[in-house]
């Protein structure tokens, strides 16, 4: 199977149909079993206490709020340069799934800052750029609903997605650009003596693939929806000019 | 459940927040989605009428 029939709405249609119970369902199990073994079965960290427990929340969600802007990212620039519609619709529907995601990492952030670093907040490198990353989403979002015509707003929220994507790979590697800030480095390393005990590392594995198959679900599912609402929008038109 | 020692409120509110914002985002992809293929329906079917 090509990767562009899913140009094709139809067989996109048909494609997400299949995949998005599967989906959603493989979601469900790797969310519920993961929580619960990180909340339930796992021990507290000898210097955060049990605050470690939101990592299984905090990590997967940050994460995946890159991802998602990425994933934008590569679906808009698809649009730019083939026009294909489900490409733009697909950015569309990503766009509130993964600003879910900031929020959840921002909040997170801030419950678990507070006890740790004494602050809630603080203009650290990597968390003022997760918060523009937040305000691009917010923007992306208001362009979409603020344009009546479809195409028009998927040229101009494409190029919002092209410059926002810079605070997308600023909040992932700001740590790396500037050594300064209140922010740790990485949770997860290939390097063993780096990464986390795999007390806390496979429960947090378990986490992420939760994280990712609902996004995918989700990204598919809302997609279908865009490509419904398109249609509608197509219909009212034939029947306004007639 | 387990003791969550002095951190139990952040801990409990950090799980709330995000569970909260998981099924609402869930909750509201499906209400869209219902709305759409409903109103999709109702304009397919008075296409065919015209």
């Amino acid at each position: 199977m090509s990767f562009w029939e899913f140009a094709n709405p139809r067989r996109f249609m048909g494609i997400a149909d299949r995949i998005v119970p599967w989906a959603f369902a493989l979601a469900a199990l790797c969310l519920v079993t993961g929580l619960t073994w990180g909340f339930f079965f796992t021990p507290d960290d000898f210097r955060q206490g049990s605050t470690v427990k939101i990592i299984y929340l905090h990590v997967p969600s940050a994460m995946m709020a890159i991802n998602a802007w990425a994933m934008m990212l590569i679906t808009s620039l698809v649009w730019l340069v083939r026009r294909h519609h489900v490409s733009a619709l697909a950015a569309k529907a990503a766009a509130p799934v993964g600003m879910t995601f900031t929020v959840i990492a921002l909040a997170t952030g801030a419950i678990w800052g507070q006890p740790m670093w004494g602050t809630w907040w603080a203009w650290d490198p990597r968390l003022t750029s997760f918060l523009i990353l937040f305000l691009f989403y917010l923007g992306y979002i208001a362009l979409w609903s603020a344009i009546e015509d479809p195409d028009t707003a998927a040229d101009l929220t494409a190029v919002l997605c092209l410059v926002g994507s810079v605070f997308a790979v600023l909040s992932r590697y700001a740590l790396l650009f500037w050594n300064q800030g209140l922010h740790q480095g990485a949770t997860l390393s290939l390097d063993k003596e780096e990464n986390i005990s795999d007390v806390f590392y496979f429960p947090l594995l378990v986490c992420i693939a939760g994280f990712v198959l609902l996004f995918i679900a989700l990204v598919f599912y809302r997609t279908a929806t865009e490509i419904r609402l398109r249609r509608l929008h197509a219909i009212s038109l034939r029947e306004r000019m007639a | 459940m387990p003791d969550l020692g002095s951190y139990a409120v952040e801990v409990m509110s950090a799980y709330a927040v995000s569970i909260t914002l998981l099924v609402a985002v869930v909750a509201l992809s499906f209400v869209q989605s219902r709305r759409a293929r409903r109103a999709l329906d109702e304009a397919e079917g008075r296409a065919r009428d015209a």
